[in-house]
């Protein structure tokens, strides 16, 4: 009876026990339970919102670039299809694995690429890796992204010059927007790795070209594959552009210069329409809108002639003697000078203690303002300079756009120096000493002008005063509307020049190829005015008196200069050549200037293709 | 033979329950991977169901042996048990650095699971005979039951099994009847030994296991890498919120953000799908399952029938609350499937049986002289 008393109350204990292992587990749930409401209810936006960042990525749909073109409908820049491989940060499992396996594969320098992973910080921003991938490498990324989780291949347009090097400087080139560049305004919003102009009408128009970037949104899965698109906004491709360029010139112009370093501007006198705009040595913009290595940015960089300078608009140079346009208009509009004042030239002029030479050894003779430009007599100019003090030159010197901005549509430009009492002092904290001025008198000291300003001078002494604003963009076609928008000639004011000093000026600068210096500018079919110069470089004085070209080291030599225009009686075109470091510039400048007017009067005279704006 | 007829002798509503349970488990996995396995195989929740059909035939056979039966060779169903769990040591296939399956063929079989029932069925043979009630027959002989088999199982290492194995030996021995003076006794010596073994388990541990508790604590250390599970777990609960996202929208567990969707993490996959009050109605199914168990345990003839049924609840209940509470952030990631839900053949085949087991217990208890 005992023995199945305490059985039966062992039973009754473990049967109690029981129910607390019921209860235990019981609440177990409950907890569990005030545990799902806090993650699902309370917290449920937040992990939501964490979800959705996990399946949604936005890729960028990179607008096609505006083409370009030049006046005859030549096409100057295209877009061509190229593979480009993007990385997303955030999908990346393994770095080192994946900065080794892309330089196995494509051979980018593991380096590199650890460098630009480190410095990305939204990591959900696809950055481009490469840009063109050849089809083989795209074969070898599509055969390991299994083992590659991040890596995306784009196919997408990349931006293509058909004319290769030609025009580099004025084209431009493009690329990936830098953070420097994503706080200006003009590049404000636009997403990373979008490509924008970096140096010419690129730049200059990139708003209008670049177009507007569409966005597809999609859901990948954990791998980062694309399952489905969940929204599409669509690109709008950028406008066109119609440059007033005429590219056979261009051509003309650049091999015309050949291996030497120098700027060629053609400008139309009757509307600043910019014909050529040459600079050499140059670069080939393709190549530096591919994505270049450190190493090739680091060689063009350093190189050193400059080949990213465009020498038209920026290389500033002492104008020499066709810096006498602007000295004998400031005289014959001084009241101190008049076009028979005659000096005798006897191959040197005294000013203090100091004895500036004429180029001619023993002198021109007796000279009036005519003979002198035409044999660009310097002891002329001296005493001129001498007779007017720096401030009259430097008056008219303004006159004739120096000194300032031409305006044109090209970003950097440079604007030389027209020196003035004022300015020294501004600048140098010096006064004027009335010796500088003779120097200035024929183009040399202080003052320096770009290849563009002087053409921009020369076209207005040519059309009588008229001061263009270079226009190089002549119309935009919009993409959104197809509709041609025409940008008009814009001048800046006229040269208020008396109207006997234009005709004398036009006298003496058709004699100049005539019967003086710049006779190799003569032609059989077209009568061509102009002015030779010669440019002293800064080193050179010493080396120079009197002593044989071919002996004076190269980068010793003189500047040959000619600014040119045509026809002499009607002009329709203004040149300005400038040839570093190669001696006189009736010899080496002249002949470049005669050949572009004729090619040019010629062309239009034949078909009257560039005053047809309806053909663009 | 069992007579299927007798509402009394065979319980609806825990079958239903229990169809429930495996209906969505079914269902989960289906929804995370709805088409065929890679490399062209049968689809896994095509498996699951064939899994099922076998733990169908597990769970009849574990009601149609008495249990009695059972118990009698307990001591040799052990020893077996154990001589597997050796031989998996020395034969067995290893993956992640862990050896715990044997390798038949196309299917992965693991001991361990199958030992977690033997240890329930000596114990309970052991508690039911015992007489004394003193330190030596209440815990230190219990104790040395159980040793031989946790070791075996941590040094392959399976840190979840252990766990249950552990969690399995406390509860028995609680139910069985330890004084409450005892217990604080045991709680007490445990945690002034527990700096010490701490010690030894930390040094024992693999890395891969240090870093799931570490990253337990802060998943964001690594959250692409060893924090990487915990956090898309508990992104996918909470992503779920109050109704859940559906199956299709589920976006964590279908785009395979969410690793381990058909098997560990397969309760984080229908929190995302069903939302808080889809995970509360799974809740009562588990819960009604917990009292129909403990009320065939209440119910149960005599002491060795309850301790059989309060041992099987005790290992389904753990299992479930750690598994549960490891994919929710209060637990570390330990490798513990959820009972009749995560895909798998051996934990399905395992549970099924285990709830034949009660309804053995159930079955039994009217049946006073045979």
């Amino acid at each position: 009876m005992s023995k199945f008393t305490t059985q039966h109350e062992d039973f009754k204990n473990l049967q109690r026990r029981l129910l607390y292992l019921r209860l235990g587990l019981l609440l177990g749930l409950l907890f569990l339970s005030v545990r799902l409401w806090y993650l699902q209810v309370v917290k449920g936006d937040y992990y939501r919102a964490l979800s959705e960042q996990n399946r949604i990525r936005t890729v960028d749909l990179k607008p096609a670039r505006g083409l370009i073109f030049d006046r005859h409908g030549e096409l100057l820049a295209n877009n061509v299809p190229s593979f480009n491989l993007y990385l997303t940060v955030e999908d990346i499992r393994d770095r080192e694995g994946l900065a080794a396996a892309l330089e196995d594969l494509l051979g980018l320098p593991r380096a590199e690429t650890k460098k630009r992973l480190a410095l990305q910080a939204r990591s959900y921003v696809p950055i481009l890796v490469k840009a063109g991938l050849t089809l083989r490498e795209a074969a070898l990324i599509e055969g390991h992204r299994l083992d590659l989780p991040g890596l995306r291949i784009q196919a997408e347009s990349q931006r293509n010059y058909p004319q290769g090097s030609l025009g580099g400087h004025l084209l431009g080139y493009v690329g990936e927007v830098s953070p420097e560049q994503q706080d200006e305004p003009a590049f404000a919003g636009l997403p990373q790795s979008s490509m924008v102009g970096k140096a010419g009408v690129e730049k200059t128009y990139d708003r209008m070209i670049r177009g507007t970037a569409g966005e597809k949104t999609i859901e990948v899965d954990a791998r980062g594959n694309e399952r489905k698109t969940v929204g599409v906004v669509e690109q709008t491709p950028g406008d066109d552009l119609y440059l007033s360029l005429d590219m056979r010139m261009q051509q003309m112009a650049e091999s015309l210069l050949g291996e030497e370093a120098g700027a060629v501007v053609a400008l139309d006198t009757t509307n600043g329409d910019v014909l050529v705009l040459a600079s050499r040595p140059t670069f080939d913009p393709n190549t530096l809108s591919r994505g270049l290595t450190a190493a090739v940015w680091e060689q063009i960089v350093t190189d050193p002639r400059h080949p990213l300078t465009n020498r038209a608009l920026q290389g500033q140079y002492p104008p020499g003697s066709t810096f006498k346009i602007v000295v004998a208009s400031a005289a014959l509009e001084s009241d101190k000078w008049s076009s028979d004042t005659k000096v005798r030239c006897t191959g040197s002029f005294q000013s203090g203690n100091h004895t500036f030479r004429d180029w001619k050894k023993g002198g021109h003779g007796v000279m009036d303002m005519d003979q002198a430009i035409v044999n660009s007599c310097d002891v002329y100019f001296y005493n001129i300079g001498h007779r007017l003090g720096i401030d009259a030159i430097a008056e008219t010197a303004r006159w004739f756009g120096l000194g300032q901005p031409t305006g044109i549509d090209l970003p950097s430009e440079r604007v030389g120096i027209v020196p003035s009492t004022e300015w020294k002092q501004r600048v140098r904290k010096e006064p004027w000493y009335a010796g500088e001025t003779i120097s200035v008198a024929i183009g040399q000291g202080y003052v320096t002008v770009t290849p563009l300003q002087m053409a921009v001078a020369t076209a207005a002494a040519a059309n009588g005063g008229t001061l263009y604003k270079p226009r190089l963009v002549r119309a935009v076609r919009e993409r959104a509307t197809s509709r041609l928008r025409e940008i008009p000639p814009q001048d800046r004011g006229t040269v208020p020049l008396q109207d006997r000093t234009f005709a004398l000026l036009h006298e003496a600068l058709h004699g100049v190829v005539t019967r003086g210096t710049g006779g190799r500018a003569r032609s059989k079919i077209v009568e061509i005015a102009g002015k030779t110069g010669t440019a002293q470089t800064v080193g050179a004085r010493a080396v120079q008196t009197g002593t044989n070209h071919e002996a004076v080291p190269k980068q010793f030599r003189d500047h040959a200069w000619f600014v040119a225009y045509a026809p002499a009686d009607a002009p329709r075109i203004a040149v300005a050549v400038i040839v570093e470091n190669i001696g006189h510039g009736g010899t080496f400048a002249a002949p470049i200037a005669k050949a572009l007017i004729e090619e040019y009067l010629k062309v239009s005279d034949t078909d009257d293709r560039h005053q047809n704006t309806g053909q663009f | 033979m069992i007579d299927i007829r007798t509402p009394d002798n065979f319980e609806w509503r825990f079958v239903l329950v229990a169809m429930g349970i495996l209906a969505v488990g079914v269902i989960s996995i289906y929804s995370v991977a709805p088409g065929p396995a890679p490399g062209g195989q049968t689809p896994l929740y095509a498996k699951q169901l064939a899994w099922i059909l076998i733990g169908t035939l597990a769970f009849l056979a574990a009601i149609a042996i008495d249990y009695h039966k059972l118990a009698r060779h307990a001591y040799v169903l052990y020893a077996v048990m154990l001589i597997v769990l050796a031989l998996v040591l020395v034969m067995g296939k290893s993956s992640r650095g862990a050896q715990r399956w044997f390798s038949l063929g196309p299917i992965a079989f693991q001991p361990s699971e199958v030992a977690k029932l033997a240890l329930v069925l000596v114990l309970a043979k052991y508690f039911a005979d015992v007489q004394r009630s003193g330190w030596v027959q209440r815990v230190i002989v219990p104790g040395l039951l159980t040793l031989p088999g946790l070791l075996l199982i941590l040094k392959q290492p399976d840190l979840g099994t252990a766990m249950s194995f552990t969690f399995i030996f406390v509860s028995m021995v609680l139910v069985s009847g330890l004084h409450a003076k005892a217990l604080g006794m045991g709680i007490l010596f445990t945690s002034m030994l527990f700096p010490f073994a701490w010690e030894l388990i930390w040094t024992s541990l693999h890395d891969y296991q240090r870093e799931r508790i570490l990253t337990f604590w802060d998943p964001m250390i690594d959250p692409a890498g060893k924090g990487y599970h915990a956090l898309q777990a508990r992104i996918a609960i909470g992503a779920g919120g109050l109704l859940g996202k559906g199956l299709d929208e589920a976006t964590q567990s279908r785009l395979k953000f969410l690793p381990e969707g058909h098997t560990d993490f397969v309760f984080a996959v229908f929190a995302e799908q069903w939302g808080f009050i889809g995970v509360l109605v799974l809740f009562l199914l588990f819960a009604a399952l917990i009292f129909l168990a403990s009320e065939i345990a209440f119910k149960a003839r005599d002491p060795l029938g309850l301790l059989l049924a309060a041992g099987v609840l005790s290992t389904l209940g753990f299992c479930l609350m750690v598994n549960v509470g490891m994919t929710m952030g209060i637990f570390p990631i330990v490798g513990i499937p959820l009972p009749l839900m995560s895909y798998g053949g051996t934990t399905t085949v395992t549970s099924m049986a285990a709830l034949g087991l009660l309804l053995n217990v159930k079955r039994r208890r009217l049946t006073l002289f045979y």
